[in-house]
């Protein structure tokens, strides 16, 4: 059968697909939104019109998703790291609830932060929720973890996550194929009282959770991702988590590895066989694209254990992602002498693109606040985070999406006058409404500024939930109509937007100010596929 | 057989379309690949590369090690330099001449070029200029897969194929303005090699 050429997002996606979901759920978030993006351009997903458009932020899609297994049939949800954060009150509870039809939590982390506000490892959620997780090692095994995650979860009657990471995310490679899967029929739970969480049946499920950990381990034990390698050296036993694995082998591309390995790509951690590995072995190195989540486990608070290598005792680099490099140093390999990068090269950082709308808001902002010292300014998650750099300079804050708003209120209580908020459109619906209603109920004096480019544009331009809709949004909230002002960002219109600005600043309560002009590369791709 | 090689540049130059180009005729011959990609925030005009591996026996690593990369391939100058620890001391650097100035303290261009002429295996051409001389100013980055392809383990005549493969929906036209690009590249390098 002829190889497809995927990504290891697409990998899944496709696996996903021939595993005969019915529906995709996720909010757009590097490294993860390939799959939702290939599953909306699939025949196969068009043809049985599977459940593919975004949700307006992870909770809305794992809940979603949770409503689809309800009714027994299986899908997924995807989101990168902190969209789990978002996600984590229905993720946690729904592991009480429990699965009907399979559900699969795919998340994809970003260890060395290419494009993330945080390095945080999404094995440390499975293991707080007592939710199974799988670890792709590589794009066939993303491909061949759809399929089995999702039978895996109808067996156990749980959601199982899936963690990726960047470098298997966006990397490409030839996959092959299994037959297709027909859906699942509409099948209501057997038993009645399964989604309720009222404390009496909660405490019921939980005893039940807790018991089939011990099969989970088991079936841990027999995954066909676990491998146990062994070999003569006994001196170092080595366990390769998911990615970490790669890296190994890459450091043995011609020779056998003396000692012997656990390649682990399926979690509770096999019991048995890290037993065994630990009993045989004289010292362990554990290898993690991530966080040290198995050899904190390992290792203990006391540490008084076998002597055991890693991230925590200096022998891998504490924080970002491994390399090949990184491992062989950790195994001792004498390192490649290197050529150096010259003086010459000069950081190149991301900027926003020739014409952008955001660049026209930022120069109104900046020049109708130039009478206030700086610092009254509290911004959120997208391209224009990017107005922080020069020649902007004109944000004072990126925490978490939708944080802003809220940001904006808290100084404007502590007193903070002017105190204004930068939030993207599709920021805006994911997490910036609440956080209006507290400004509203409060009436708080503040001016929130919703730069309205049409798409989520940071992630690639994807639909944004509040196409067509926030100035709507905002009257229902119960912002004052008069204090909703749209305008154009353009430089011809720059006097106008800086007058409209100085209004609101001198307004004492909650002001809404909407410049709406489509982003600059969407717009071009649809100009180009348009001439097509 | 192992070709590993870096793409470099800059977010929206396309280096992409090289690696499309390549991983085709490695698929076709039944060699393995794999081609970890930038996709994110650096895509908007930030420095970008792809790390293409090519190789008769599995690969494991999406990333190529330090020190053992084949080729450093940039539509970029300031750019190629920036991935030298990853080229083998055997290793070819061939990089566009052209320079793509979106910051305000770009080097020296001099600086730029005295850097890359101190590898060994260096070729420095001006895509752009060539691709605009052939009336096909799109195609600089087949000028740079040419002037590539004279030190690379696959056959040229295999990467004209999967050339053709790629551009063949977009038209005759398209093709040959790509293919003739490809061959200008690959000529200045069979006439510049040390
Ligand atoms: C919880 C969470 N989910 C997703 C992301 C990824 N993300 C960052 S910016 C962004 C899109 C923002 O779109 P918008 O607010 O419209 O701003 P634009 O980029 O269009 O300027 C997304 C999805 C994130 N950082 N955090
Ligand atoms: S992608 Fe769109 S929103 Fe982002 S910087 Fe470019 S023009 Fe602006």
């Amino acid at each position: 059968m002829k190889k497809l050429l995927l990504l290891g997002d697409e990998a899944f996606a496709q696996g996903a697909l021939d595993a005969g979901i019915s529906g995709a759920y996720g909010y757009p978030g590097t490294p993860s939104t390939e799959i939702i993006e290939y599953i909306q351009k699939n025949p196969l997903a068009v043809e049985r019109n599977i459940h593919r458009e975004w949700s307006t932020n992870e909770k809305t899609a794992v809940e979603s998703a949770l409503g689809m297994s309800y009714a027994g049939k299986r899908s997924i949800v995807t989101m990168k790291h902190v969209g789990l954060n978002v996600a984590a009150d229905a993720f946690v509870n729904s592991a009480f609830t429990g699965a009907n039809g399979g559900i699969l939590v795919t998340v994809a982390d970003d260890p060395s932060m290419h494009s993330s506000q945080n390095e945080q490892d999404s094995r440390f959620f499975a293991k707080f929720a007592l939710i199974p997780a799988l670890e792709p090692s590589n794009q066939q095994e993303a491909y061949e973890m759809a399929h089995y995650g999702l039978d895996f979860s109808e067996k156990y009657n749980l959601p199982v996550l899936v963690r990726f990471v960047t470098r298997l995310s966006h990397s490409r490679a030839g996959i092959e194929r299994r037959e297709v899967t027909d859906e699942n029929t509409l099948k209501l739970p057997e038993d009645k009282a399964q989604f309720v969480l009222l404390p009496a049946i909660s405490r019921r499920k939980y005893k039940g959770l807790l018991a089939k950990q011990d099969d989970l381990e088991k079936e841990s034990e027999n995954s066909p991702f676990n491998k146990y390698i062994d070999a003569k050296d006994k001196s170092m036993g080595i366990i390769a988590c998911g990615l970490a694995y790669n890296y190994l082998m890459e450091n043995y591309q011609d020779k056998e590895c003396p000692y012997p390995i656990l390649k682990i790509s399926q979690y509770p951690l096999p019991r048995k066989m890290i037993e065994k590995i630990s009993t045989e072995c004289d010292t362990l190195l554990v290898l993690e694209d991530g966080a040290p989540v198995v050899e904190e486990m390992l290792k203990g608070y006391l540490a008084c254990g076998l002597k055991i290598k890693g991230r925590l005792d200096g022998s891998l680099p504490r924080d970002g992602e491994l390399n090949p490099n990184i491992v062989a140093k950790a195994l001792g390999f004498k390192e490649n002498e290197l050529l150096n990068i010259p003086e010459v090269v000069t950081p190149r950082p991301p900027a926003l693109c020739v014409g952008c709308p955001h660049i026209d808001s930022y120069k109104a902002l900046n020049e109708a606040l130039s009478t206030y010292e700086k610092g009254h300014v509290f911004s959120d998650i997208g391209c224009y985070t990017l107005g922080f750099l020069p020649p902007y300079q004109a944000i004072n804050s990126c925490v978490d999406m939708g944080a802003s708003i809220t940001m904006a209120k808290g100084a404007a209580d502590a007193g903070l006058y002017p105190s204004v908020a930068v939030i993207g459109d599709s920021t805006f619906t994911h997490s910036g409404m609440t956080g209006l209603l507290d400004c509203v109920l409060d009436k708080a004096n503040v001016v929130i500024v919703i730069l309205d480019n049409y798409v989520a544009a940071m992630t690639g331009g994807q639909d944004s939930s509040a196409f067509g809709r926030i100035e709507q949004i905002c009257l229902g909230l119960g912002v004052a109509r008069e204090h909703i002002r749209s305008v154009v960002p353009l430089p011809k219109n720059h006097e106008e937007m800086v007058k409209v600005f100085r209004e609101e600043l001198a307004y004492n309560g909650v002001s809404v100010i909407v410049p709406k002009r489509e982003c600059v590369q969407t717009l071009a791709k649809k100009n180009r596929s348009g001439r097509a | 057989m192992k070709l590993d090689i870096i793409l470099a540049g800059v977010g929206g130059q396309g280096i992409l379309s090289i690696a499309a180009i390549i991983g085709t005729a490695a698929l076709k011959n039944g060699y393995y690949l794999k081609q970890a990609e930038v996709h994110g925030m650096s895509q908007r005009g930030g420095d970008v590369q792809s790390h293409l591996r090519i190789s008769d026996k599995p690969i494991h690593s999406d990333l190529i090690p330090m020190g053992e990369c084949d080729m450093i391939l940039s539509v970029e100058p300031m750019e190629s330099l920036r991935y030298l620890p990853y080229l083998s001391p055997t290793g070819w650097l061939v990089t566009n001449s052209k320079p793509f100035v979106n910051i305000p303290n770009y080097p020296e261009m001099d600086s730029v070029i005295d850097e890359i002429k101190k590898i060994r295996n260096n070729i420095n051409i001006n895509a752009d200029d060539i691709a605009k001389e052939l009336g096909a100013a799109r195609s600089m980055n087949m000028v740079m897969l040419g002037a590539a392809s004279a030190f690379m383990d696959i056959k040229v005549d295999e990467l004209r194929t999967a050339i053709r493969d790629i551009f063949e929906r977009k038209g005759d036209k398209v093709v040959d303005s790509n293919l003739k690009a490809f061959d200008a590249g690959l000529d200045f390098s069979n006439k510049n090699r040390a």
